[in-house]
C-alpha cells in the first residue's frame, strides 16, 4: 500500500440539524466503506437548530487523517462557522480543508466514494461540486 | 476621559438587557423573512455572555471584548454567532491590553469590528444586513470625534438607526432573507435592528453618569 492510500480525505457534514447531518453521514457511510472518517455536525449543545463554530473545528481536527478534509454545507450561516472553525485552526492543518459548494445529499456521497478510494482532497471537491449535475433520473 | 473597562463592561450588560428586552420584536422581525430565531439566538448568546462576564471582564478591554467573541461563537447558533462573535473578537483585538480607551481606540475597535463582520459575512452596503447599520454608525463616529465622545456615540447611534431604517425598503441580498427575493422588501432587517441596539447601548453606557 503506498503512502496516498494509507491516508483517505475526511468528510465532515455540517447542518443547522443534527438529524440532517447524521442522516447525511448514514446515507454516504454505505457507499463509502469503513475507512473514510466521516462526521456529522449539527445543532446546538442545547438542542436548537444552529451551527457552532468550535464543534465544527473539534469534528475537522478528528476527520483529518493526514490528507485532508472536505466539509459539506447545508445552509449559508454554516459556511460563517465553518470560515470561523478554519481559522481557529491556523497554525495546524488549516490549508488542508476546504468546502464544497455542490449540493448537500449527491455530494456528500460522492465525497465518500471518492474518498474511500483515496483521492486527493482536491479531487475529491471537484468530484462534490460536479455531484450539482448528476441526473437523478427524473424524466420530464 | 478614558474609557474604562468597567464602562464597557456596562455597554455588553445593557446591550444584553435590551436584547432580552426586544427578544420577541426581533424574533417577529426575523419570523417575517428569515428563520425567526434571530432574537432566540442573540438572547441565548448574550445571557450566555452575562453568565460569564465576572470571570471574562476583569484585566483588560481587549480581553473583555475577546471573551464576549468567544462566548458568542460557541452559544449564538445561527449566522449572527460568528457574525458578532467576529465583531467583538476584532474589536478586541484592536484593543489590546489597554485599560484607559480613549475615543480614538474606539474607533479603530469600532472599524476593526465592522471590517471583521464584512470579511466574515461579505455583505456589501445595501445587501440588508447588519453591516447596513454598523458602517454609517462607524463612520459617523469617527466623523464626530473631534467634537465631545457622548456626541460623537450620539452621532453614531443615529446613523446606525437611519441605515437600519434605509435599507427596509430594499430586496435582501445575503442570508436566509435573500431566499425571499422580493418578499424580503419592505420588512425590517432584523440584523440591523440588533446592530442598532448595541451602538444605542454603546451610547447609553458610556454617557457621562450612566
Amino acid at each position: 500500500m503506498t503512502e496516498s492510500q494509507s491516508h483517505l480525505v475526511g468528510i465532515v457534514v455540517v447542518s443547522h440539524s443534527r438529524l440532517l447531518a447524521e442522516g447525511v453521514v448514514q446515507l454516504a457511510s454505505e457507499m463509502a466503506g469503513p475507512d473514510v472518517r466521516l462526521l456529522a455536525v449539527g445543532g446546538t449543545a442545547d438542542g436548537r437548530l444552529g451551527t457552532d463554530a468550535n464543534v465544527i473545528a473539534e469534528a475537522l481536527r478528528t476527520a483529518d487523517d493526514g490528507a485532508g478534509v472536505l466539509v459539506l454545507v447545508d445552509l449559508g450561516s454554516a459556511v460563517l462557522a465553518t470560515d470561523m472553525a478554519i481559522e481557529s485552526l491556523a497554525g495546524e492543518r488549516k490549508a488542508d480543508v476546504r468546502i464544497s459548494r455542490g449540493p448537500l445529499v449527491e455530494g456528500a456521497v460522492v465525497a465518500a466514494v471518492q474518498a474511500s478510494i483515496g483521492q486527493s482532497l482536491g479531487e475529491v471537491l471537484a468530484a462534490a461540486e460536479a455531484a450539482a449535475e448528476l441526473d437523478k433520473g427524473v424524466s420530464r | 476621559m478614558p474609557i474604562t473597562v468597567d464602562q464597557l463592561a456596562r455597554f455588553v450588560e445593557l446591550f444584553a438587557e435590551r436584547l432580552a428586552a426586544e427578544k420577541e420584536n426581533l424574533t417577529r422581525l426575523d419570523s417575517a423573512i428569515g428563520d425567526a430565531d434571530h432574537g432566540i439566538n442573540m438572547d441565548r448568546g448574550f445571557q450566555a455572555v452575562l453568565g460569564k462576564l465576572p470571570e471574562i471582564s476583569s484585566d483588560s478591554a481587549g480581553g473583555l471584548f475577546k471573551g464576549v467573541g468567544m462566548t458568542l461563537v460557541s452559544t449564538v447558533g445561527g449566522a449572527s454567532g460568528p457574525l458578532y462573535g467576529t465583531f467583538f473578537l476584532r474589536a478586541g483585538g484592536a484593543l489590546g491590553d489597554t485599560t484607559d480607551v480613549t475615543a480614538e481606540q474606539l474607533a479603530a475597535a469600532l472599524r476593526a469590528g465592522l471590517e471583521g463582520v464584512i470579511q466574515r459575512g461579505k455583505a456589501e452596503l445595501d445587501d440588508k444586513t447588519m453591516v447596513d447599520a454598523l458602517s454609517p454608525a462607524v463612520d459617523a463616529f469617527d466623523r464626530s470625534l473631534d467634537g465631545s465622545l457622548p456626541n460623537a456615540l450620539a452621532a453614531a447611534a443615529s446613523a446606525a438607526a437611519a441605515g437600519r431604517d434605509r435599507v427596509t425598503p430594499l430586496v435582501a441580498r445575503k442570508g436566509r432573507a435573500s431566499y425571499l427575493g422580493e418578499r424580503s422588501a419592505g420588512h425590517q432587517d432584523p440584523g440591523a435592528t440588533s446592530t442598532t441596539i448595541m451602538i444605542e447601548a454603546l451610547r447609553d453606557a458610556l454617557q457621562p453618569g450612566a
